[in-house]
């Protein structure tokens, strides 16, 4: 029993307990509970950094369902250490930072228990090492995050964020699980540390691209990469705390986590190497693109969550290409994109929750986060403002903030990977860092527009919904921490490398790291040789001019409207097939028992006539079939005739005598073929049934003419006809392919064995007496049918309850 | 002979059928009714007809039987059968009594239902 294992149960343990607590009224915060489980946790995970540090890795099994492989494994390396403390750090402080944030009045408790389901969900997907387990998990964070977004389920606008958040995130979850079943159908093992040490021998299976493209659609929909990064903006609806800690902190980078585990699995191919890195660049691009559009806060903090994580996502597929090589110094050079990765990763959950929170308390205090209402706060709240400058600059990677580290890592493995020798990276290779240029230069302008088109520049108190004040200390402190993040990372950024970074690339390079030591020395000065110096200098020139003079560049949006987007593709999508299947569902469910009925029908005919004819089973002879005398000819041919002309009938009397003389020629029938029982039952049971039908004849509407098309009639015909046929055909097969003797002999010596001399009535009774008795509650339950159907009526109250 | 009856089921299946698809309920369970008469001849047909004797054991010897077993089917069969009969005929009674229709294609339900 491994104490991990209880790290992802103890929050879920959290969440059940917190209603227990929270009552209205009651004098401590329902938010202590959960801060002090986030806290411990975090704790107690920092524990473990020595040991990890020193190449330790730690595996627990708890037994879930053996028999299938399924356990509840949770394996703890770096790169699961890196995830898991930034999980329940900035849960801590998104929690401390929500105690402040939101009023008393909201559903707290409803609040807590999210996100603390959220949390151990995302816990354990960062800690699984089980498929199964992981996706269980994973489905987990997609739900939980599904009720965060909607949390003020009040407004249409949170619920249809959720929903869309919702149907792309269990999209790509069903379809990474459809994955993972085929990772286990190739190495028939659902433990990823195992799947690592099969898979080299196995990348040529027939389901391995598959599977990889299965996984990277799961991974993409969850980090919100192009083009399925609509639903994040949309999620927007939450609660900032919820947008600091999931669409920007976590659940986003699950995805990444994902990439990054299965680097060893996937990395090294080709397929791999470019749709990662390729839509990851590309996401990059649009992200930034589209963030400066933007006029809501949020909407741009949204797009450019969209932008970076393209950037970490494309620099895991550059770093994936050092397993192509195997051990050498130029696959270790490679290495240098993952560890950039990772580093990324690490800087934009500090700046990135720093500036959601900022942006929280600039919507907290003057109630609105239009860029355009906004303006001059900073004489107001000089503390957000630092935050925000911090958390910005950051973000545009100036120094002295650790964005600069990382942005200066992600030019060089942009440059780097123009040198390398497979793939065929010659002419699109170079694109790489151009585009990562440009798209550096729009990070740049939009961070510039959070910091100063919101706190510099004229105050506009009259489009303010309250005058601007400095936020309370509480919600300060989160964002406080986490812009000092910044700067302790910009100036001991080797601390982090070395016992936090340096442990996950042995995560994502098993086969390398027992050879070299993957970490690298994060230079903060690379001197002026370094080309990755001067793209910055260009990006920060560029991305002043662009943001001087936005007239002479803004036209740029005309050229992509707004209703071009992939949001609208997905509106009409999501209409269109609402609308089609309605369509479709009309067409056929038309509430008319005829039509359904012919379904049912050309069904039959389609499979008994079309097996029929395909297996060519044609097998008639009349040689051993029985004498037929003068009479039995008379009434065969008299019962064929009757039936046809009920369909001819003119009044229903004649109908219903003609379905008597079918039923007497058929008890005629039954005397001729030595049933004597038969012959009995049936001519009473036809009394019976004749008198009933003569009994409902008054009650029953005047037989009417069947009144329908041509066509339609004509249709009736060839159906019956074909039914009928079908049904001769197959019949006629059967009697003359006698697969085996009768087993009535046995039922020949019903005096020795049941005591009866009618054989009929000993198998009725004796040999198969559970039918009989079965037969006898049909009918008794028949009977209590027709008393309840004639004598009950629904008295006119429980009418009215139906119409309500 | 079982050719013969085989057809004649044949052509009561047909009959069965063209009612089943035709509006009027009484129509309908006519072709129930028909339908079941259909299965009953089949069933004895499969069992070979007119081979042996009525299968009741008389004190004279008798060598030969026809086969009891779909009998005893077709009796069980029978009953139900009248059953169901019954029970189709007085919803359809009901059902005119109530909504004042036997035709089906009045008779699918309100859209909004």
């Amino acid at each position: 029993m491994g104490t991990l294992n209880f790290i992802v149960l103890i929050p879920f343990l959290t969440a059940l307990l917190i209603p227990l607590f929270y009552k209205k009224g009651s004098r401590l915060h329902i938010g202590l509970l959960p801060i002090l489980v986030a806290v411990s946790l975090f704790i107690y995970l920092l524990t473990y950094i020595p040991d990890i540090a020193n190449g330790k890795t730690f595996l627990h099994t708890i037994s879930w369902i053996p028999s299938y492989g399924i356990n509840f494994t949770t394996y703890l390396d770096g790169l699961s250490l890196i995830f898991a403390l930034l999980i329940t750090g900035i849960g801590t402080l998104v929690i401390l930072y929500s105690i402040y944030y939101l009023s008393e009045n909201e559903q707290l408790g409803h609040f807590y228990t999210y996100l603390m389901m959220f949390m151990g969900a995302m816990l354990g997907v960062v800690l699984s090492d089980n498929l199964m387990v992981l996706y269980v998990f994973w489905e987990l964070t997609s739900i939980s995050s599904f009720l965060l977004i909607a949390f003020w389920y009040q407004r249409k606008r949170s619920r249809e964020g959720a929903q869309k958040s919702m149907l792309i995130t269990m999209s790509g979850g069903f379809g990474m699980l459809v994955g993972f079943l085929m990772l286990y159908a190739i190495t028939g093992t659902m433990n990823v540390r195992e799947i690592i040490e099969i898979i080299p021998d196995l990348t040529g299976h027939v389901l391995f691209v598959p599977a990889m493209l299965l996984l990277l659609f799961g991974a993409f929909t969850k980090s919100a990469q192009f083009p399925f990064h609509i639903w994040l903006p949309d999620a927007m609806e939450a609660p900032t705390p919820v947008s600091a800690y999931l669409h920007s902190a976590t659940m986003v980078k699950a995805g990444i986590y994902l990439v990054a585990r299965f680097t060893p699995v996937f990395g090294g191919e080709g397929v791999w190497f470019w749709i990662v890195t390729g839509v990851g660049i590309f996401t990059l691009f649009w992200g930034s693109f589209q963030a400066v559009r933007q006029t809501d806060l949020k909407a741009l903090l949204a797009y450019s969550t969209v932008s970076q994580l393209g950037m970490i996502m494309s620099m895991f597929g550059m770093g994936s290409v050092a397993l192509n090589f195997g051990y050498s110094t130029e696959s270790v050079f490679y290495t240098q994109a993952t560890f950039a990765a990772l580093f990324h990763l690490i800087n934009h959950s500090t700046f990135k929750g720093a500036l959601f929170m900022a942006v929280g308390i600039v919507d907290h205090e003057v109630g609105t986060r239009d860029i355009r209402r906004l303006g001059g706060l900073a004489t107001f709240m000089p503390i957000t403002f630092t935050i925000s400058l911090i958390g910005s600059f950051s973000m545009a990677g100036l120094p002295p903030f650790n964005g600069f580290l990382s942005k200066e890592m992600f030019f060089q493995a942009a440059i780097d990977i123009t040198t390398l020798g497979v793939f065929h990276v010659d002419t699109l290779g170079n694109l790489i860092p151009i585009v990562a240029w440009i798209a550096s230069i729009f990070t740049f302008v939009y961070s510039m527009i959070i910091v100063f088109q919101t706190f510099l520049g004229p105050y506009k108190e009259e489009r303010l919904e309250r005058p601007a004040n400095e936020s309370p200390i509480g919600m300060l402190i989160s964002p406080l921490i986490l812009a000092g993040l910044v700067l302790i990372i910009f100036f001991f950024p080797n601390v982090l490398g070395n016992y936090i970074i340096r442990p996950a690339m042995a995560s994502v390079f098993p086969s390398l790291a027992t050879q070299v030591d993957l970490g690298v020395e994060i230079l903060r000065w690379h001197g002026f040789n370094s080309l990755a110096l001067w793209m910055t200098i260009g990006v920060v020139l560029i991305g002043i001019i662009l943001y001087k003079f936005p007239k002479i560049w803004r036209w740029i949006y005309v050229l992509f409207p707004g209703e071009w987007s992939f949001n609208s593709l997905y509106n009409f999508a999501i209409e269109q097939g609402e609308k089609s299947s309605r369509r479709f569902t009309n067409s056929y469910m038309t509430g008319d028992l005829r039509n359904y009925l012919m379904y049912i029908f050309s069904f039959f005919i389609l499979l008994i006539a079309g097996a029929f004819v395909l297996t060519g089973s044609y097998n008639f002879t009349i040689s051993d079939n029985a004498m037929i005398s003068t009479f039995e000819w008379i009434i065969v041919m008299s019962l064929m005739i009757a039936a046809i002309s009920i369909l001819f009938a003119k009044s229903r009397l004649t109908a219903i005598l003609l379905n008597s003389v079918l039923g007497y020629g058929v008890a005629l029938l039954f005397v001729i073929f030595r049933a004597p029982d038969l012959a009995l039952t049936q001519t009473v049971v036809e009394t019976v049934t004749t008198v009933l039908f003569l009994v409902a004849y008054y009650f029953l509407p005047e037989w009417q003419k069947e009144q329908g098309t041509r066509k339609a009639n004509l249709t009736k015909l060839v159906v019956s006809i074909a039914v009928g046929a079908t049904f001769t055909v197959v019949a006629l097969a059967a009697q003359n392919n006698r697969l085996f003797e009768r087993i009535s002999t046995y039922f020949e010596d019903s005096y020795e064995l049941a005591g009866g001399r009618n054989i009929v009535n000993t198998i009725l009774s004796d040999f198969r007496g559970f039918d009989t008795m079965l037969e006898v509650v049909v009918l008794l339950i028949a009977g209590l049918g027709v008393y309840s159907i004639i004598k009950l009526k629904a008295g006119k109250r429980g009418k009215k309850i139906e119409n309500q | 002979m079982e050719t013969l009856i085989t057809i004649l089921s044949g052509v009561l299946v047909t009959v069965g059928t063209y009612l089943l698809l035709s509006k009027s309920i009484l129509r309908v369970v006519l072709g129930t009714a028909i339908f079941s008469h259909a299965a009953h001849l089949l069933i004895i047909t499969m069992g070979g007809l007119k081979t042996g004797n009525v299968p009741i054991l008389g004190d004279e010897d008798v060598s030969a039987f026809v086969d009891p077993l779909p009998q005893a089917l077709i009796l069980t069969s029978i009953v139900i059968s009248f059953a169901v009969t019954a029970v189709i005929l007085t919803i359809s009674y009901r059902a005119y009594q109530t909504l004042g229709t036997d035709n089906l294609e009045e008779l699918r339900g309100s859209k909004y239902d």
